[in-house]
């Protein structure tokens, strides 16, 4: 190929990407209207949501658990020596509160969340859409985003709020036990804390995860119903429904603060 | 609604994914009350032909008329009345695998509210009777053979007694007994039910089994058509070529399936 028809092919390559990127954007947000209009017609499936409820909050408690309180506990240590340097320790259980409170809570949560609920919508969504499941729901009359996508988006958008609140308590409570070794008192601690950390802080906080908890079950639920091409399909889907969730959770989070910080 | 005419017409239709044409301005015609064959190689559309007929999938262009009414302006709603009374017999049975066959069966029942609990199970049960399964309510799909999932998929449905019903290579990956079964079964379905069927397969036994009309899809046209008792004569030499193993059409992939669309 002479030099300007490699350009020629490498414009025409871009133009093709950038129009999938659309494209795909463009169902995306068909995908998430749609699914706000069945969540008003008559018949809303209890049944289904609390049955996802179970499997996308309550099941992932231990992860979340887990990963708060030791997030909390090595703010704390890396704290701790930091701020002897300016012999600022006493103020631990202030910054380790504000970091939990305000991000780490939040977003590790949600991270958590995509990686283990996030994957596991998309698996499980697109076995069934190459295996025909999907046709089968619609050739029965029935409609697969009020059946599959809607119970999941409600279940994870109130669901990983919860693990948050949950993070929050956990990440400081790690904190204050390593807080507690290093020589500070947990009452101390306690009242650092809550001297720092304002109600409107923690609902900054929890606020930003409903819409981690949407994008994580609508990315999910997307990449799903459109998995292509086998098992193979199924594994492409679930790995870029990761990918993608954690890096709008990032964006999401970045204006969401940006945005609490204007108000 | 009209009671004379055919159930289903298709005009010229076409039907691509990407640059890919699938149907190439398909002409079809399915007369009440006859099992028609729709014979064709793997890649030749059969099931994006099959999935138009219930709306699962569109045509780019071309006409679709159910019972004499155009589907081009059908609302999703518009489609459901019309799935609600036609079965769809999936090629892998696409039966949902964390169901049990009970709820598999009743799923269609339940969703279109067709009376008790009590109902939904007698109605189960005489379905899964229909199709020489009694009993097998408490199983998961996983734990049936390859032969009794497909007969699964058919006792689904037929759940809401539909007027007619759409089989999806429904011998592909059974051996040759559990084939003739389900030859059998769609006979006996047709003469029960008096149902109107239509069958897409590569299987020249059942298609001899089951036909009453006959037609050939090649490079997404319908190349030839007939009555079932024509195959035994000289006029279809191209479906006889192709029940003898002459006219296999290798040219196209996966969008046999329908991928590439919602």
């Amino acid at each position: 190929m002479s030099p300007s028809g490699e350009q020629a092919g490498s414009v025409v390559r871009l133009g093709g990407r950038a129009l999938s990127i659309v494209d795909e954007l463009g169902r995306f947000s068909l995908l998430a209207v749609d699914t706000a209009r069945v969540a008003f017609r008559r018949r809303f499936p209890l049944q289904d949501v609390l049955v996802q409820f179970e499997s996308i909050a309550v099941r992932s408690v231990s992860i979340v658990a887990v990963t708060a309180l030791f997030t909390g506990m090595v703010l704390a240590l890396q704290t701790v020596v930091s701020l002897a340097r300016f012999g600022a320790k006493p103020y631990t259980g202030s910054f380790v509160g504000l970091s939990i409170i305000l991000e780490l809570g939040p977003v590790l949560t949600a991270l958590m969340v995509a990686g283990r609920v996030g994957a596991g919508i998309t698996a499980e969504i697109g076995s069934m859409a190459v295996t025909e499941q999907v046709d089968a729901i619609r050739a029965m009359g029935a409609d697969p985003v009020r059946k599959l996508v809607l119970p999941r988006v409600i279940a994870c958008t109130l669901g990983v709020p919860l693990l948050a609140v949950l993070a929050d308590i956990l990440g400081v409570f790690g904190g204050l036990v390593i807080s507690a070794q290093s020589g500070i008192s947990p009452d101390f601690y306690i009242s650092t804390v809550t001297s720092t950390v304002t109600l409107a802080d923690f609902l900054k906080g929890i606020s930003k995860t409903f819409a981690f908890g949407w994008i994580v079950a609508s990315v999910g639920c997307h990449l799903g119903l459109g998995t292509r091409g086998g098992t193979m399909g199924v594994g492409r889907s679930t790995t870029r429904a990761v990918v993608i969730s954690s890096i709008a959770i990032f964006v999401a989070d970045f204006f969401l603060t940006k945005l609490f910080l204007v108000l | 609604m009209t009671m004379s005419g055919p159930f289903l017409e298709l005009t010229g239709v076409e039907k691509g994914f990407g640059a890919h044409g699938v149907l190439r301005g398909l002409d079809l015609r399915v007369e009440r009350g006859a099992v028609l064959t729709i014979l064709g190689g793997s890649g030749s559309g059969k099931s994006v032909l099959l999935k138009h007929m219930i709306g699962l999938l569109r045509p780019d262009r071309g006409q679709i008329a159910i019972e004499g009414r155009d589907t081009e302006a059908f609302t999703e709603s518009d489609w459901i009345s019309v799935r609600k009374r036609i079965g769809y017999v999936f090629q892998g049975a696409a039966l949902f695998d964390s169901m049990t066959v009970f709820e598999n069966i009743a799923y269609p029942l339940r969703e279109h509210g067709r009376g008790t609990e009590e109902h939904v199970a007698r109605r189960v049960a005489e379905c899964l009777e229909a199709v020489g399964l009694p009993g097998v309510e408490a199983q998961l799909p996983a734990a049936l053979s390859g032969g009794m999932r497909k007969r699964v998929g058919v006792a689904r449905a037929i759940a809401l007694q539909p007027e007619a019903i759409l089989y999806d290579e429904p011998t592909t990956g059974l051996d040759p007994a559990n084939s003739r079964r389900i030859g059998q079964l769609i006979r006996d379905l047709q003469s029960r039910l008096e149902v109107t069927s239509v069958v897409v397969t590569h299987d020249p036994v059942l298609c001899r089994m089951v036909s009453d009309e006959v037609a050939l899809l090649e490079r997404g046209r319908l190349t030839a058509q007939g009555a079932a008792s024509e195959l035994e004569g000289d006029q279809l030499p191209a479906i006889r070529g192709f029940l003898e193993g002459g006219a296999l059409d290798w040219s196209h992939t996966s969008a046999e399936r329908g991928e590439g669309a919602v």
